[in-house]
């Protein structure tokens, strides 16, 4: 069982994004996150959709999205060089003015923006892979008692640059 | 009403424009389609009005809209046609959808038109509207709200397109009551190109012909045939690559008649109540040539143990289902006809005689025979049928008959066997087999239902009285839901809870079984058949099984025969769900 990465290129149409995400619980399949969106083309959608499964399962997955007629095209990013981020804001409340210094020294280093603060409250803006988010969510949750997580889902698409071809991981960080 | 929406749309209106009721039936017109099958309700009302004109298009009425959907099933099983139902918004949809189901999983192509509420009062909870395409996402090869007029061609031709190519199946266009009636163009296109569905139409002749080498490779070859070699309508092509390679063949419920039933290579059906033979056959061959089956939890049982000596080489039309339930050697995706037109190319004899005689033992081990000293037998029935019956169609509901008529229905190039088997719907039989004698009405039509699932669909007697369809009902009564009471009878103790029908309030929780004491069966099926016009037969001896044929194929009306068959008689061979399919209870 592992994370994997798909990209879904759909018809821009009501009830799409119903049957897909209809086909994971119907067969249950384990979904982690789902994000769509329209693409340079009006009438086209792409998902970003990662799901956790064995190598058997996951095929049957690909074929099944494959199958329906909404779907023009699957593209398994697993093991593809990519660029993945997700969106993610984590407001921090109750803050000591130590809390609020440590909050911008969390932000400096893990890269992220302190895009807007009050007297006792800190909002971050991080734009970071899921994994890096998961951290600081980690973090967050050890030091302070009082915050509000919200997050988009990743999204992802293929590299370019091709010098770092086959090291995925790197895109992923 | 109609002067006022004219009106509102007068600014748009081309010279040329025509109303989407209007265009419906151009579309229907276009597609060669000579049948429908409809019931009438508030949001189709236009539909029928524009029919009302085109007496060339037979209606079919029908006395539920279950019914109606699964005689459109048997009247493109028996045609090849793709069945078109007109049903109403709300309960008139949501009645549909065991049918859907059904057609999804046995692939049957059918064009549903529900009928919607104008497109102001979607969402409103307005009085029948129902979310239908929701509803049926997951159960239908696709499924649409139309929502603007312009669009109302392009969609009515998708529909057709889809439901009829590729792994056929059952499509689902909700037309709301203003896109009926409004105004747009006339143009029905004459093809339609969908970017995300492009249906195979060609085999990978590289991996068809590693598939090949393996058959050939074998010593124990053995073809496993399903349903869609039938769908596919490629059984002569089957029967001479038969023919060519002298490799034996067994089949599932779907596959049966793919080859003739009583030829030399062919073993019987494989499965949970298939052939002792076939089933050891799957469970000794070394390679193992499937052609469009989905390898269901019925055909292999224990996956651990399925064919576990052999190299499998699976064709599908349909990838996904490729390696889903059983991982395969050699996977190739190809409609069952091209890959079969191809193979024919290279077949070649292969020495198979030792393994056939080695197959024809294990058949006279155990071959399939019910005991006759128990009273009319199930399999008495099924012979007379065969003997009664040249040509024509056999349709069966869901249950025990339903796995004796498999068994014991002979096939042959003259006849076809319609049966529910993916989804396994009772009160499927009797309404197919009127669509299928409506689609084939110079045929026999042969219907072979149980007590309880000819009560799921009773009310069609009407529909096959109004529409001439001169069906032969058999009727198997045991007084049991006899399959499900045939699990009690092995694996649960005898405790038949909710399988007896004769059962009434103050009767034993612990009755094992009929006795003098049990009350009488309701209904009465002869008379119930006497009350709509048509003929019904009770036969209760051996000796009236013949002569009530006799008669019913000499009735101008359709037919209803009752047949009381021994009441604790089972299904056997069987094996039970999860085991491995050699594991198999003979006796």
């Amino acid at each position: 069982m592992k994370n994997r990465w798909i990209a879904l290129y759909v018809e821009n149409q009501v009830g799409v994004l119903a049957k897909v995400s209809g086909l994971f619980s119907g067969k249950a399949y384990n979904l982690q996150s789902l994000t769509v969106g329209t693409t340079e083309d009006e009438t086209v959608s792409r998902m970003t959709i990662c799901v956790t499964s064995d190598d058997i399962t996951f095929e049957q997955i690909k074929k099944q999205l494959n199958r329906m007629v909404e779907v023009i095209k699957v593209i398994d990013l697993t093991d593809m060089p990519i660029h993945m981020k997700e969106i993610l804001f984590a407001k921090v409340k109750g803050c000591s003015v130590a809390d609020k210094a440590e909050l911008f020294q969390i932000a400096q280093v893990f890269h992220v923006e302190v895009s807007d603060i009050g007297t006792d409250s800190v909002l971050l803006e991080c734009k970071m892979t899921e994994r890096r988010n998961n951290e600081l969510v980690d973090l967050l949750r050890s030091k302070f008692r009082n915050i509000e997580i919200v997050r988009g889902g990743a999204v992802a698409i293929e590299s370019i640059s091709t010098s770092c071809g086959g090291r995925a991981e790197y895109f992923r960080k | 009403m109609e002067q006022i929406q004219y009106k509102k749309v007068e600014v748009n209106v081309m010279a040329m424009d025509i109303t989407g009721r209007k265009l419906f039936v151009k579309a229907l017109l276009e597609e060669g389609v000579d049948t429908v099958f409809a019931y009438p309700g508030g949001m189709v009302t236009d539909i029928l009005d524009e029919l009302y004109k085109h007496e060339e298009i037979e209606l079919v009425l029908p006395r539920h809209e279950q019914g109606l959907i699964h005689e459109a099933e048997g009247y493109a099983k028996a045609s090849g046609k793709v069945g078109v139902c007109i049903v109403t918004s709300g309960p008139g949809a949501t009645n549909i959808i065991t049918g859907l189901a059904d057609a999804h999983y046995d692939n049957i192509p059918l064009v549903c038109i529900t009928g919607q509420v104008p497109r102001n009062l979607i969402g409103n909870d307005a009085f029948q509207e129902v979310d239908i395409v929701g509803m049926t996402r997951s159960i239908t090869k696709y499924g649409v709200t139309v929502q603007d007029r312009k669009e109302l061609g392009k969609i009515l031709k998708m529909a057709f397109h889809i439901a009829k190519t590729g792994k056929p199946g059952p499509v689902l266009i909700d037309l709301p009551k203003d896109i009926q009636t409004g105004l747009g163009p006339a143009l029905y296109p004459e093809s339609v190109s969908i970017r995300g569905y492009k249906p195979n139409e060609s085999v990978h002749v590289g991996q068809l012909k590693k598939g090949y080498k393996l058959l050939k490779s074998a010593k124990k070859p053995l073809f496993l045939i399903g349903g869609g070699v039938n769908i596919a309508r490629a059984n002569a092509k089957m029967l001479q690559l038969v023919e060519q390679t002298k490799v034996p063949v067994v089949t599932t419920v779907m596959g049966k008649g793919a080859i003739p039933t009583n030829h030399p290579y062919y073993i019987g059906n494989s499965g949970m109540h298939g052939k002792y033979a076939a089933n050891i056959a799957v469970g000794q061959c070394d390679v193992l040539f499937s052609i469009g089956t989905r390898f269901n939890d019925r055909i292999t049982g224990d996956l651990n143990e399925f064919a576990p000596n052999a190299q499998i080489v699976h064709v599908d039309i349909d990838t996904a289902a490729i390696s889903r339930n059983v991982v395969v050697d050699v996977p190739i995706v190809a409609d069952a006809n091209l890959a079969l037109e191809k193979l024919l190319e290279w077949a070649e004899p292969q020495e198979t005689e030792g393994w056939l005689e080695q197959i024809r033992e294990w058949d006279k081990e155990s071959p399939l025979e019910m005991r006759r000293d128990k009273g009319m037998t199930p399999q008495m029935i099924m012979e007379h049928i065969n003997s009664q019956f040249s040509e024509g169609i056999i349709v069966t509901d869901v249950g025990q008959h339903q796995m004796w008529a498999a068994q014991y229905i002979e096939l042959d190039g003259n006849k076809q066997f319609i049966t529910s088997g993916g989804l396994g719907t009772m009160g499927f039989g009797f309404p197919a087999a009127i669509g299928a004698k409506i689609a084939c009405p110079e045929k026999p039509v042969v219907c072979i239902s149980g007590d309880g699932g000819m009560q799921m669909n009773l009310q069609e007697f009407a529909t096959a009285m109004a529409q001439g369809a001169n069906v032969i009902v058999c009727v198997l009564n045991n007084y049991y839901l006899g399959m499900v009471r045939q699990m009690q009878q092995l694996f649960y103790g005898k405790r038949y809870k909710a399988t007896c029908l004769r059962r009434r309030k103050g009767c034993p929780n612990d009755c094992k079984g009929p006795g003098a004491s049990c009350p009488p069966y309701e209904p009465d099926f002869v008379k119930l058949a006497e009350s709509y016009g048509a003929c019904g037969m009770r036969v209760e001896k051996e000796e009236e099984i013949g002569p009530a044929f006799e008669k019913a194929k000499a009735m101008d009306t359709p037919v209803l025969i009752e047949f009381m068959v021994a009441t604790e008689e089972i299904v056997l061979p069987m094996v039970k769900g999860g085991n491995p399919m050699t594991e198999m209870i003979l006796k």
